[in-house]
């Protein structure tokens, strides 16, 4: 006879656990069924090479959700998340650009590239704090369907469009240029050099398969300023141990509250009994019954993977399919056998304890994105790099370090060949580029590990290996998240739910779809 | 980290109490000896030199230089001779205040203006289609501030080319020290007789070191940053960002303000045509402002009665205050926030610089204003009062 539980989790990721963890708070008793033989999905630390540890993909935290450290009291089971508080640019010509947290210095840098963006960079910081201040609320609740007459969304919209109208005319102007220009044309309004606009930019494109002239990427800049005005962290933050030690820490929460996690237990199907979910069957055959189904896959997974057809109506099926999901970015891990040694800023330094961006110019990175467009991999690609070791110093040997660089754009639908043939192609891009910067770079590398779109869906299950199940443009956000209709965390299917980043308000180690999800089945509880 | 300014190597030398400000981005000596004491009274009877070279400057030139001028700032530049510095704020459209600073009419068509913040972004925007040219200078331009009585007899013993007698307040001249171009305002954030020292900064030492030789018979002394906030208050002379906050700064509407509000209305010309805010400043003076900037003189021996109370004469810090707080009308309700309070050692009176509502700002008006007394909040008594404080003939003579 099958177990009987109040809800299953399927899939053991960031949002999966939050997930768990508010429900079994609530008193139900809890599965999470993970396929791997660790849970953190795409939030997961590996020593895949003897003594060096990898935050294998996710690799920063900016906007995991301050209400739910304390909720699930994160601290206590080890949240520690350390500063990241520096972003240092690189040059081809040998300058560079660097910003940290004093701000007369970062201003004096950017001075360096011009006087007047250094007058105009408190401006555009002043306004990206109103309008994350404006998006925060809409990101904090369930997103009203604007369609129907439904008491409870009207409300939902009544509150929406107070909270606007309140902002005042100058902000809506503002979230509205915002909402409908690229990154690149929006940060021209403030700035002109170069440097300082394609490494804002590129904020605007990370895990978007659009580059910083794309309108639309302008909107996401603004989610990776969200941390900035909780007040509860920095911008940046780097967990200790890795992002995995994040996902043990939510899982360390989630046991506590009672939760049950399996791991190595691939989930089939999902069990539908009289139009009601009624539990899974796994891999081997295993049924498990349950009253609540919760799936923190992504939309694909959750709807065309995990169901039988004919569950889901056809026109909803089609939204889903097409849901936008192309994988955009690769992620290349070097265990180094010394510190890499900058060009621009040579030997041991505080920039090394924070982000350096390749993004020396707005045209760099949209040439990156032309090579995406035809589908090859960026020859020169926009590369995102931090040192752990240099931040956590248990992430390597002593002495030694570990590199962990997100690369973008490495399309998940190459034009010629197969991702299996040029992975190491693909690493050899990004080990070349980075040597530009950094000359001693070829001669310390211990080990590599090159992580293609295709290989992120292989291990993680993320489809097309995109890393917010599901990209973050505004046409696939709030009430559009995942599709009309469904975004909400309701299935059609009474009993399924859905968890994951593919629904609002997205991506990111914020474990917001997980808690609001867990709060919407809550209230559905009877 | 901050930065030297161009006087680092001297400054440091003399720095003994190690405690220094960020200034801008600069550091920026808090006091030099362990008490700010002496630096604060040569102010009022010597002289004290004030590194102020964090002062962000800039040059504007060019054909339509004045014009520029003209629609930034709220006084009227065409009434500014060549020669003369003006003291002015300026606004955003919504006639609500920017910054602070000197403008220095130079030439015809060339200014040096001061401020507290970067400004080139504004600047720029404002000289949309205007012949002009507008360079940052704050780097290349070393600033010291000679303050108190003997301010211009130091000058006259080594300054060449600059008729100091007939130098009046707030006009500037051009002349040399050694050979080395210098231009002297007389301008000061002090309420003292005082000039201002704009030398290039590769001088800079050079000029430090003839201002200690030739002014040390004269009782020159090195000041600081905390000699100075006491002064300024003294002198009823506003802060940025402590007094008023800036409207690029401003996060809610609520925390910015206009130059009415921070009793800078003399400095506003509504008649001189088209500035940036005019508009809004039109129609705040002909419906009133909300705020008014009053200085306010707290009655000591109620603040005397309050300490007595728990057995203590008044412990006040030695020191300006930053921090606001709040001031009432008699019958209890908060009217507005003091922003700036200092013991005044030349007035022997608890002074305090403050925004409070415009219907209690008449002269005369008596307010409470909180003090803490042992952990305990206390109103104390006070009367708003004319700015400055204090204003001896020698400042203007």
């Amino acid at each position: 006879m099958a177990q009987k539980y109040d809800a299953i989790i399927i899939g053991g990721g960031h949002n999966g656990l939050v997930n768990a963890a508010y429900l079994a708070k609530a008193g139900k008793k809890v599965l999470v069924l993970e396929r791997r033989h660790l849970v953190g999905g795409a939030t997961v630390t590996e020593e895949v090479f003897p003594g060096f540890k990898f935050s294998v993909f996710s690799y920063v935290v900016s906007i995991l959700r301050p209400e739910i450290i304390r909720d699930l009291n994160l601290p206590k089971h080890g949240l520690t998340i350390l500063p990241l508080e520096s972003t240092l640019t690189p040059l081809p010509n040998g300058d560079y650009l660097y910003r940290d947290g004093d701000h007369f210095r970062t201003l004096r840098d950017i001075a360096r590239h011009s006087p007047r963006d250094a007058a105009a960079y408190d401006d555009y910081a002043r306004w990206m704090y109103h309008m994350a201040k404006a998006v925060k609320y809409m990101l904090g609740i369930i997103p009203p369907d604007p369609t129907t007459l439904n008491p409870k969304d009207l409300g939902g919209l009544a509150a929406l469009g107070t909270h606007i109208a309140n902002l005042g005319p100058e902000q809506i102007y503002m979230l509205g240029k915002l909402m409908t220009m690229s990154s690149a044309d929006f940060l021209e309004e403030w700035f002109e050099s170069d440097p300082l606009k394609a490494t804002m930019s590129a904020s605007g494109i990370i895990g978007t398969y659009l580059g910083p002239r794309s309108p639309g990427t302008a909107y996401v800049l603004l989610h990776h300023y969200m941390g900035e005005i909780d007040g509860a962290f920095r911008a940046w933050g780097f967990q200790k141990g890795g992002t995995g030690a994040i996902a043990e820490t939510i899982a360390s929460a989630a046991r506590s509250f009672g939760v049950e996690i399996r791991l190595n237990a691939p989930v089939k199907q999902v069990l539908i009994k009289n139009g009601r979910a009624s539990g899974v069957v796994m891999q081997n055959g295993d049924e498990l019954e349950a009253k609540y189904i919760v799936s923190s896959l992504d939309p694909k997974r959750t709807f065309l993977d995990l169901l039988e057809p004919g569950h889901v109506p056809e026109e909803q099926l089609a939204y889903i399919r097409k849901f936008n999901i192309r994988g955009s970015s690769g992620k290349v891990n070097l265990a180094l056998d010394a510190l890499p040694n900058l060009a621009c800023m040579p030997g041991e330094g505080p920039h090394l304890r924070g982000a350096i961006s390749i993004s020396p110019s707005v045209d760099y990175l949209e040439r990156a994105y032309d090579d995406a467009k035809y589908g090859n991999f960026s020859q020169r690609p926009y590369i995102d790099m931090i040192i752990p070791s240099m931040i956590d110093p248990d992430m390597a040997p002593p002495g030694k370090h570990v590199m962990s660089c997100f690369v973008q754009y490495a399309p998940y639908k190459l034009r010629e060949g197969t991702w299996e043939e040029k992975r190491e192609a693909f690493g050899d891009a990004v080990v070349d580029t980075l040597s530009e910067y950094i000359p001693n770079l070829k001669d310390i590398i211990l080990y590599r590990q090159v992580m293609t779109p295709w290989d992120i869906e292989q291990v993680t299950g993320l489809s097309q290996g995109n890393i917010f199940q599901g990209e973050l443009s505004l046409s696939q956000l709030f009430f559009l998240r995942p599709a009309p209709g469904l975004a909400q965390y309701r299935t059609p299917i009474k009993g399924y739910w859905q968890c994951g980043s593919g629904t609002h308000p997205g991506g990111g180690i914020t474990g917001a779809p997980g808690r609001l999800a867990a709060l919407e089945i809550l209230k559905d509880w009877k | 980290m901050p930065i030297p300014t161009p006087f680092h190597s001297r400054t440091s030398a003399l720095c003994e109490s190690w405690e220094w400000r960020n200034w801008s981005g600069y550091l920026s000596a808090g006091l030099y000896e362990p008490s700010h004491e002496r630096e604060y009274y040569a102010v009022r009877n010597s002289a004290a030199l004030f590194d102020v070279s964090p002062l962000f400057k800039y040059e504007i030139t060019g054909p339509d230089a004045a014009r520029l001028v003209n629609r930034i700032i709220t006084r009227d530049i065409n009434k500014c001779a060549v020669g003369q510095v003006y003291y002015t704020p300026w606004c955003d459209e919504a006639g609500k205040v920017i910054d602070d600073g000197t403008v220095s009419r130079l030439g015809d068509n060339h200014f040096r203006i001061t401020s507290a913040d970067p400004s080139m972004f504004w600047f720029g925007d404002c000289a949309y289609g205007m012949d002009v040219t507008i360079s940052d200078v704050s780097s290349e331009l070393a600033a010291l501030a000679l303050q108190g009585p003997n301010a211009r007899k130091i000058l006259k013993e080594f300054v060449k080319g600059v008729d100091l007698d007939n130098l009046k307040y707030f006009r500037l001249a051009e002349g040399k020290f050694d050979r080395h171009p210098i231009t002297i305002t007389r301008t000061g954030y002090t309420g003292d007789l005082g000039y201002e020292l704009w030398a290039p900064a590769k001088h800079a030492e050079r000029l430090w070191d003839m201002l200690m030789e030739k002014g040390h018979g004269y009782g020159i002394t090195p000041a600081g940053i905390i000699a100075l906030d006491i002064v300024r208050v003294e002198a009823g002379l506003l802060l940025i960002e402590v007094d008023y906050i800036s409207s690029h700064k401003a996060l809610i509407e609520a925390q910015k303000s206009s130059p009415f509000e921070l009793g800078l209305g003399w400095a506003v010309a509504l008649d001189k045509g088209d500035f940036v805010g005019r508009r809004a400043l039109l129609a705040e003076k002909k419906n009133g402002s909300k705020w008014a900037f009053v200085g306010l003189d707290i009655d000591w021996p109620a603040l005397e009665k309050l300490y007595a109370a728990v057995g203590l004469t008044p412990r006040l810090a030695g020191r300006t205050s930053r921090v606001a707080v709040p001031v009432y009308n008699k019958s209890g309700k908060q009217i507005g926030q003091a922003t700036s309070s200092t013991f005044s050692p030349i007035l022997k009176k608890y002074i305090a610089l403050a925004t409070i509502e415009s219907q209690y700002a008449a002269l005369g008006t008596p307010v409470n204003m909180e003090v803490t007394v042992e952990y305990a909040r206390k109103q104390a008594p006070a009367t708003v009062v004319k700015l400055p404080f204090y204003e001896p003939e020698r400042k203007k003579a």
